[in-house]
């Protein structure tokens, strides 16, 4: 069963990583002077569109998401606006915070934004894929020790990954390279988009390697 | 021996103050001298050689020159003449490059390229080392020989107009001076025109022999707006406006019979593209020398102008005069301008300087043969023979071939030598360095091996120096040290600071050392056998936080630009910090019922709801009387954010660094005049902020005294003119305010003095109660002392910083460190951390020219050199000292555990600075070739030096709080 269950995270882990170059490759052929760093927003949506959709898709096939006690249409219209609203107000918190650590408050609003938007994709709408637009269940995913599966765990460490590669992305940018992917915000954006692929790949790794320490309390 | 934490950390710290100092001393060369003392003398010139017979004639060749105009272009590029834009911008100075009787060059300024430095180097020809630059930051009048002192000294009258740094480097020196201060950084009409203003009368007077002109304008529009700013165009029209005007009147007065006259124009140094100046970038040291006179032949057109350095001017300058070279001149004289002169005058020049060059050589190398000096021997000799030929009236072509090839020779000569005496300046005395590092070395492994001990419950450290005396390895290690000092003095490679100490001071501090080294060794072997482990210290996230972020600050020293940046990493640092402490403070409150809230997955929320309850905090700082369970949560959780916010304002306040140095930020905009009014309100508020913060655990005397004294700070900045008096609105001449200041002063003292009063008091009260409440309430007096001085030093648009340092404390210290029960540790890596990122927010930079200076007048009359030094020490350290301060003041709140916290917390202060300022001292010495060194590693050395002084002084501080523990 165990095995079933990382088997399965990894493939879908993969076919989202596999959706990020898939975003980076195929602006290329189609729109002209593509390049990741010169046209960076482009490269940015493409990415941040296509994690999106494979998200969606992969975890709507999967029915990992939580079982829905109604069914009717209008409960389910409303969780998809809530979860439209969620993802709205963490792509403003994410903004906020990235102000505060020193972005510029009026001049590149716009790549500031991108970036809150990217950094949103890659946790928060994985959040709500896999758990819905429920904050208690987000509270005990994230408190300590509060992992109750295998895809709270792997969401715990995309989730942590993206953040730090972020985080640490923030690094080059006052050294004085003059290098094209200094300019604000490719490398934090790069960073991010580092840091997911990472997290990707080490969750089924590290859930498989600590095996025997995870055990799962049942609801 | 056992000694408590602090004394330990403290003790530390003294070392390694001695040791960094002995380094320092090692590091930065010591600059070239001449051993003589007195200035050159015309009678100490040397005689022409004349081989054979005795030499003839000590006169000196009579000068070129009748009169001679200095302008000086503050900041002037060399590609404002010479490049592209040159015919744009100066028409009439480019003409005389192409066409006029000119010589052009571009001179190389050394670094520092700041203003004081290079007009010495002008003056004197002698670079200033790095070392004098910072020790003569309040330029006080040149001692050393310079050309300006013998212009005077042979009867010259000196004119000067411009930059009044000139009036304090040469007092008495000119016949007629009106100086023009470069404080108002926005003002480039008005110092431009109060120079200009004198010239036409100048000119038509014929009772002067020099005029110097020192143009600031083209600085400020540099520093202003940078060098493609539209404001430089019509500047150097202007300029070359005034070029014009002089020139056309020194040719208008050129007579038949006397000399011709000489016009120089140069500049200090150059201007980088964001139109600051001090580093090494090229167009930062590539300044433009153009000399005209009628003596010269008319060029046919632009050449690409010779490189010389800026140094060269002086000799030149000074033998074009008839005047002895100033004895500590490195520089060599511009052939081009004594073409005209005949073969044996030219000869006579060049071998005058060589023989100063040489004699210099002499003085400060002490194996000079090498270079250049021989050369200079031999060209001496061969002049005599020459001068023999000459004498006896041979005029073949032989001689003047002869001639040629001699002053060929003097020439390579003088550029072996010139290079040699530069090259000094550049040398390390690695002996200094090496044994100040290894002290320094012993000392921060000595704290971090003693960090179970100092950390644990009794906060007390074994240091086994008995056993240490006692041992062998002690004894073997005495005599190896002081056999390698024999060697290395004895060999007199190099001179060498260490060992130019007394031998007794030498041989205990060999001594010193080596039972460092042992006790050392014997703490390592305690250790691995002791019960201390670190295994039962857990570390939380916020912990990994703390350590990782010190560590990677440390490591990040390493990079020239993460130095010249520096701010942004603590700003960076302090950012995650409040985050992780926005985390804990979640995880507190919503454990149960809401969510614990990860950094990353935050209630978007949160923040707004937050924010007005912060509004409320402000306005109440007695919240600590009754606030309710619920508001006091909202209030903990409000605390970061509102840090955070505070935080992002203080940095858009004050630009630092360099990359970005130049983008607009808010203490521009308050001080551009038109937002006077929104000064005045902003200080205003925020000296009401502070009273509200400070007062609340004052005694009611201190209470009044703080009130007056803020008052008084407000009066002060009305009378400088920085801000607004609201009844008083017109006729109010500037003044230096120095009666206000006094006024506040004394409140300083008076609040000081209380405090001290009841601390001295509290040691001797009976009842234990009373005097721990005695004592923190004396603590806080001193602390609001403290407040008062650094808002009267700062400047009014730096208010807002000092109050929102004071609004962060109180509520930190209210809602986080009290009730998250943070050890002492950790609010000491945390006070270090705000310290640090306060540093950075009040403007300065790890660069020496955002040095505040003008504070060091504050209240004084004129230059006192102690008290000015210490406040401007004082006002450059306040962010890290009030966070010390305060640092001080909450430990010993702490009510059961406040000795214990004391001594952990200077522990951890001590260790805190010595790390990275160990890591520092390594690193420079092993980039001592890099090409920053003198531009970016250097200061920041010398910051790095006084940070650990001032941090020496609050360990000892807090040692002396720790006493009274039992």
């Amino acid at each position: 069963m165990w095995d079933v269950e990382i088997r399965g995270m990894a493939s879908a882990h993969a076919i989202i990583a596999a959706s990020i170059f898939m975003a980076t490759i195929m602006p290329a052929v189609l729109v002209e002077k593509f390049s990741v760093y010169g046209t960076h927003l482009v490269w940015l949506y493409s990415v941040a569109g296509s994690v999106a959709v494979v998200n969606i898709a992969v975890f709507w096939l999967l029915g990992i998401s939580p079982p829905t006690k109604k069914n009717t249409l209008s409960y389910k219209l409303s969780k998809l606006f809530r979860s439209c609203v969620y993802f709205l107000l963490s792509c403003l918190f994410f903004h906020t915070v990235v102000v505060l650590y020193g972005a510029p408050l009026l001049e590149s609003a716009l790549e500031t934004f991108s970036l809150a938007v990217l950094l949103s994709t890659f946790t928060t709408l994985r959040c709500l894929c896999i758990l819905g637009p429920n904050v208690q269940a987000w509270i005990r995913v994230f408190s300590r020790d509060g992992a109750m599966s295998v895809w709270d765990t792997s969401l715990q460490i995309t989730t942590g990954c993206s953040v730090v590669g972020a985080w640490l992305g923030a690094f080059p940018i006052p050294l004085d390279w003059d290098r094209p992917w200094q300019v604000w915000p490719i490398s934090c954006s790069l960073g991010t988009t580092i840091g997911f692929l990472t997290g990707l790949l080490t969750a089924p790794l590290w859930i498989r390697w600590h095996r025997k320490q995870l055990t799962y309390k049942l609801k | 021996m056992r000694l408590s934490s602090s004394v330990f950390a403290s003790f530390c710290l003294l070392i390694e103050l001695l040791g960094i100092a002995l380094f320092l001393r090692g590091f930065f060369p010591v600059p070239v001298k001449s051993s003589l003392s007195s200035k050159s003398k015309l009678s100490d010139l040397p005689a022409e050689p004349l081989a054979g017979n005795s030499p003839n004639s000590t006169k000196v060749p009579p000068p070129l020159f009748k009169r001679v105009v200095i302008i000086l272009i503050d900041a002037l590029r060399e590609d404002f003449i010479f490049g592209p834009n040159g015919k744009r911008f100066m028409p009439y100075t480019r003409h005389i490059v192409e066409r006029g009787s000119s010589h052009s060059f571009i001179a190389k300024a050394r670094p520092p390229t700041v203003t004081m430095p290079r007009i010495k180097a002008l003056t004197t020809g002698s670079i200033p080392g790095f070392i004098d630059v910072v020790m003569n930051l309040n330029s006080p009048a040149v001692l050393e020989d310079n050309v300006i002192w013998q212009a005077k000294n042979s009867g010259k009258r000196i004119i000067f107009y411009g930059d009044d740094t000139w009036v304090r480097l040469f007092p008495k020196h000119f016949m007629e001076y009106d100086g023009t201060t470069s404080f108002f950084v926005s003002d480039y009409t008005e110092v431009d025109n109060n120079v200009t203003r004198h010239l036409d009368s100048t000119l038509k007077r014929d009772d002067w022999d020099v005029l110097i002109l020192h143009y600031l304008g083209l600085d400020h529009i540099g520093h202003i707006s940078g060098p493609h700013s539209s404001l430089i165009g019509p500047k150097l029209l202007e300029m070359d406006d005034v070029i014009k005007k002089i020139h056309a009147s020194l040719i208008s007065r050129e007579a038949e019979g006397t000399l011709p006259n000489l016009m120089v124009l140069c500049s200090d140094h150059g201007m980088s593209e964001t139109g600051s100046h001090g580093g090494s970038s090229e167009p930062e040291i590539s300044t433009p020398l153009i000399l005209i006179s009628p003596l010269f032949q008319r060029k046919v057109g632009l050449e690409q102008p010779a490189m010389v350095e800026q140094v060269d001017l002086a000799p030149t300058l000074a033998l074009a005069l008839a005047l002895p070279i100033s004895q500590n001149s490195v520089g060599r004289l511009i052939p081009a301008v004594f073409e005209e002169a005949s073969l044996r005058e030219q000869l006579r020049f060049l071998h005058m300087n060589g023989h100063q060059l040489s004699s210099l050589l002499r003085d400060s190398n002490p194996n000079f043969h090498k270079d250049g000096y021989e050369q200079f021997r031999m060209a001496e000799k061969t002049h005599g023979n020459w001068m023999k030929l000459y004498m006896d009236g041979n005029t073949s072509e032989v001689l003047g071939n002869m001639g040629k090839k001699l002053l060929k020779q003097y020439l390579e000569a003088l550029q072996a030598m010139s290079a040699a005496l530069s090259k000094q300046l550049g040398k390390y005395d690695m002996y200094s360095m090496i044994v100040g590092m290894s002290l320094i070395l012993q000392v921060l492994v000595l704290l971090v091996l003693a960090m179970p001990e100092a950390l644990s419950r009794a906060a007390c450290v074994d240091v086994p120096v008995a056993s240490a005396f006692l041992s062998l390895p002690f004894y073997l290690l005495c005599l190896l040290g002081s056999s390698i000092h024999v060697l290395v003095c004895t060999s007199a490679e190099a001179s060498c600071y260490f060992c130019s100490l007394p031998w007794l001071l030498a041989f205990t501090a060999i001594l010193f050392s080596s039972a460092l080294l042992c006790s050392l060794n014997v703490s390592v072997g305690l250790r691995r056998s002791s019960k201390y482990s670190f295994h039962y210290w857990t570390l939380s996230e916020l912990d990994i936080l703390l350590l990782t972020g010190t560590v990677g600050h440390t490591l990040s020293l390493g990079a020239s630009s993460f130095v010249e940046e520096e701010h942004q990493t603590w700003y960076f640092l302090l950012n995650t910090l409040c985050l992780a402490v926005f985390q804990d403070v979640c995880r507190k409150y919503f454990r149960e019922r809401r969510r614990p809230g990860d950094d990353e997955e935050d209630d978007p929320l949160l923040p707004s709801i937050a924010e007005e309850d912060a509004s409320q905090a402000t306005f109440s700082p007695a919240a600590e009387l009754g606030v309710s369970v619920g508001s006091e949560k909202w209030l903990a959780l409000s605390t970061p954010i509102l840090t955070l916010a505070c935080c992002r304002l203080l940095r858009s306040l004050n630009q630092t660094g360099v990359q970005w140095a130049h983008l607009p930020d808010l203490s521009h905009w308050l001080n551009s005049g038109d937002h006077k009014v929104v000064l005045s309100l902003l200080a205003a508020l925020s000296l009401l902020l502070i009273f509200l913060l400070v007062q609340r655990r004052c005694s009611l005397v201190s209470k009044i005294a703080l009130a007056l004294g803020l008052l008084g700070v407000y009066s002060y900045r009305a009378a400088v003119g920085n801000v607004l008096f609201p009844w008083q609105h017109s006729g109010r001449s500037i003044s230096k305010g120095t009666g206000e200041a006094r006024f506040v002063y004394i409140f300083i003292l008076g609040i000081l003095f209380t405090g001290v009063k009841d601390l001295l008091r509290s040691q001797v009260m009976s009842s234990a109660v009373e005097g721990r409440r005695l004592k923190s309430r004396g603590l806080w007096e001193v602390y609001s002392g403290v407040v008062l001085l650094v808002a009267l030093l700062f400047r009014a648009h730096n208010l807002p910083t000092l109050a929102c340092c004071l609004l962060i404390q109180t509520l930190m210290a209210q809602f986080i460190w009290k009730k998250l029960h943070y050890d002492a540790a950790q609010t000491t890596i945390m006070h270090y951390w705000f310290g640090q990122a306060f540093f950075y927010f009040q403007g300065n930079s790890n660069n020496i020219a955002t040095v505040d200076i003008s504070v060091g007048f504050v209240g004084l009359e004129s230059y006192v050199e102690a008290p000015a030094v210490f406040l401007t020490a004082f006002s450059t350290y306040a962010g890290p000292l009030l966070w010390a301060c305060h640092l001080v003041c909450y430990l010993s709140s702490e009510r059961d555990r406040a000795a214990l916290s004391l001594g952990h917390g200077s522990y951890c202060f001590a260790l805190l600075r010595s790390v990275p300022a160990v890591f520092y001292v390594v690193l420079v010495t092993a980039l001592r070739y890099h090409l920053f060194i003198w531009s970016v590693f250097s200061p920041k050395l010398l910051y790095e030096a006084m940070h650990t002084l001032v941090t020496a002084a609050v360990c000892l501080f807090f040692t002396f709080m720790d006493q009274d523990r039992t």
